[in-house]
């Protein structure tokens, strides 16, 4: 099968550098003959390349590109997979043994409470604050595209969050949070709803009057996701913005003549036309949820407790302090890592089928 | 609507209810976006006895106005701006060239099967980088040292007497995290650059190619040119992207005199008594480049966002 494909190929190519040769090349040599005899050796060589001359001539472009992220992206987690199957551990950078590979780390994780409680926070961090980030930033997009004045303003303001690292939007949210005197809790007072909230929120077997966000298992995780909210909705809005602008205005038109409602037009003409933009938004919005190690370690140190513990910080506390575990931290790297193929590979599928690669 | 004439109440008035609360609703998000930085702002120029009388939000004037944790915060903050200038800039660049190099070659270079790689580079990007962390980390401090050594002293072993030993200080480390952030910014770089490139229209392409111009020249005088816009969209948002890093600064530089920023505000709020004027301080001094970039160049950060 193969063989009598090759055979089709080059009887093909051969064909075509016949034709090539005779009329255009002709033509030439009357204007102006030596370039034309170079041509035709060029016109032959390239004919003769087992792959298309394309390739070839487009790959002094992209072939350095893609060897030097392709080492570092692919060829690192390859690695990062067997150094995951060994037992390596301790203070030496040279320490891994190759020749003994098992699964015991896998195993262990199965085993590893603090691994199911870190998977537990992953993942309720990425479904909540996705969705949230969603909502907000679509009920963002729709208020701005009403034709308001300031447009500009408004937009560059709401996405602003966004320009900012996460360490520093986790330290402007432990002052916003702190419990004596930051400013959800001012703002609380003001309204007289602290006691009340004191006593809704507060766990059990913890004497506090006064709310303490980031310490109490019931808020925290809550509390980080509120501000992440803030950080990146912004980033949503800009994307159904887009969206929403992409939609012909006869839409809206039509709907008015038929005498809908603004809020019925929306939800039943305008918004189910915004998959595509909720699709990518969310698969973006997903990895920077699997990647919050920023926040949560400039808010708690490589030990932020069992309530804010995902499988980032966790990856980082298992290989890189106390008594490195280098296994044991690529074991939870692959981990993190299979969870955001499911989250992409769908999504990359998709885009291929639709031809928008 | 009619603004040039007529009091600003009749205008008002003209708008009507709804759209009023309309403009309402979008100045509560403005508060909302902006308060936890106008809170840092505001914090950072307080005395202790200001910060402590006051409600967060309020701005100290007077007395209880104080640059003394500006000064604090910028001393401790200085050094780590100049590493995350010296690293974020050439690794920005070194990015945006690739990039841009890779997209030419694999957009407007049309060939079978570049699909294929197109995928492998775009998921590149969604990788979490959790997941390379640990091989990095040998990689820079065993492998390539033992490499780069052993090289050096096979070929140039008549001058070094096989006793060069690769240099392991913090600039070193600083020039590796350069390396290590434009390597990783190249899938996202190429993304941006092929989505522009695919609109570029094929008829100038071809009618340069049948002028016999280079795959080189054509790139150099035709898509180059016609991409600076796309560069600095590019350049914007990357910049931000390396200079707001922590993980990868946390995990390849260890010497306490060479540390990027944000590794400096680390340290700076990671103190068991927090002072909050002090780390206000530091989070705006940390956020002031990008925040100046984002200011003079938002259009260009949102482009990059959207795509």
């Amino acid at each position: 099968m193969r063989e009598i494909l090759t055979r089709l190929r080059t009887a093909g190519a051969r064909l075509r550098s016949a034709a090539r040769r005779t009329a255009p090349t002709d033509d030439k040599v009357a204007t102006d003959g030596g370039t034309a005899v170079g041509e035709r050796r060029r016109t032959a060589l390239r004919d003769r390349l087992p792959v298309e001359w394309e390739l070839v001539e487009s790959s002094p472009f992209w072939l350095p590109p893609v060897v030097l992220a392709g080492f570092f992206v692919y060829g690192a987690i390859f690695w990062n997979a067997i150094i995951s199957l060994t037992d390596w551990e301790g203070l030496s950078l040279s320490g891994a043994d190759y020749s003994d590979l098992d699964v015991e780390m896998y195993a262990r994780l199965l085993g590893d409470g603090a691994f199911w409680q870190a998977t537990q926070n992953t993942i309720v961090l990425l479904v909540v604050f996705t969705l949230l980030c969603l909502v907000v930033g679509l009920l963002a997009a729709i208020l701005i595209d009403q034709q308001i004045r300031f447009e500009n303003t408004f937009r560059t303001i709401y996405l602003l969050p966004m320009s900012l690292s996460f360490v520093v939007t986790a330290t402007m949210w432990a002052w916003m949070y702190n419990a004596r005197n930051g400013v959800i809790n001012t703002f609380l007072r003001l309204l007289n709803l602290e006691g009340l909230l004191v006593t809704l929120l507060k766990p059990e077997a913890i004497n506090a009057t006064v709310l303490q966000w980031l310490s109490w298992n019931t808020t925290a995780l809550p509390a980080v996701i509120f501000a992440l909210l803030w950080q990146f909705s912004g980033y949503a809005m800009v994307v159904f913005l887009a969206g929403l602008r992409a939609i012909p205005t006869e839409h809206y038109e039509a709907a008015r003549v038929d005498g809908a409602s603004t809020v019925r037009m929306y939800m039943r003409v305008i918004v189910p036309q915004l998959r595509a933009s909720a699709v990518s938004a969310s698969v973006v919005l997903m990895v920077f949820a699997l990647k919050a190690f920023d926040f949560i370690f400039a808010l708690r140190g490589d030990q932020p407790g069992a309530n804010l513990d995902i499988l980032a910080t966790m990856m980082y506390r298992e290989a890189f302090t106390g008594g490195n575990e280098w296994a044991y931290g690529s074991a939870i790297a692959i981990v993190l890592f299979v969870l955001a193929l499911l989250i992409i590979a769908p999504y990359l599928y998709s885009e291929y089928r639709r031809g928008e690669l | 609507m009619s603004t040039s004439t007529g009091s600003p109440l009749s205008t008002l008035r003209e708008m009507g209810a709804r759209r009023i609360g309309l403009y309402l609703v979008l100045l509560a998000g403005i508060v909302f976006y902006l308060i936890p930085v106008e809170t840092a702002v505001a914090t950072m120029f307080k005395t202790q006895q200001a910060f402590t009388a006051t409600a967060p939000y309020v701005p100290a004037l007077g007395e209880g106005f104080s640059v003394s944790s500006a000064i604090r915060a910028w001393e401790t903050l200085r050094p780590g701006l100049v590493d995350s200038m010296l690293m974020a800039i050439p690794a920005t660049i070194l990015s945006a060239l690739f990039g841009s190099l890779a997209a030419y070659g694999l957009t407007t270079i049309d060939w079978r099967g570049q699909v294929a790689v197109v995928v492998l580079i775009i998921a590149g990007i969604f990788i979490p980088y959790q997941a390379v962390l640990v091989p990095l980390t040998t990689f820079w401090f065993q492998i390539w040292p033992g490499l780069v050594t052993g090289f050096v002293n096979t070929v140039f072993g008549f001058v070094t007497g096989g006793n060069w030993a690769y240099p392991r200080s913090g600039n070193v480390q600083l020039i590796q995290l350069t390396i290590t952030h434009a390597a990783y910014g190249i899938p996202i770089c190429t993304l941006l650059f092929r989505s522009y490139y695919q609109a570029i229209s094929d008829e100038m392409i071809e009618a340069a190619r049948l002028d016999g111009a280079t795959a080189f020249s054509i790139y150099k005088n035709i898509i180059f040119p016609l991409s600076l816009p796309m560069f600095a969209v590019t350049l914007i948002y990357q910049f931000t992207q390396v200079y707001n890093d922590l993980l990868f600064a946390l995990v390849l530089l260890n010497d306490p005199n060479t540390q990027v920023a944000t590794q400096r505000l680390v340290r700076l709020t990671g103190g068991v008594q927090q002072d909050f004027t002090l780390t206000m301080a530091g989070a705006v001094i940390a956020a002031l480049p990008t925040l100046l970039v984002y200011i003079f160049f938002g259009e260009q950060f949102a482009k990059g966002v959207a795509e």
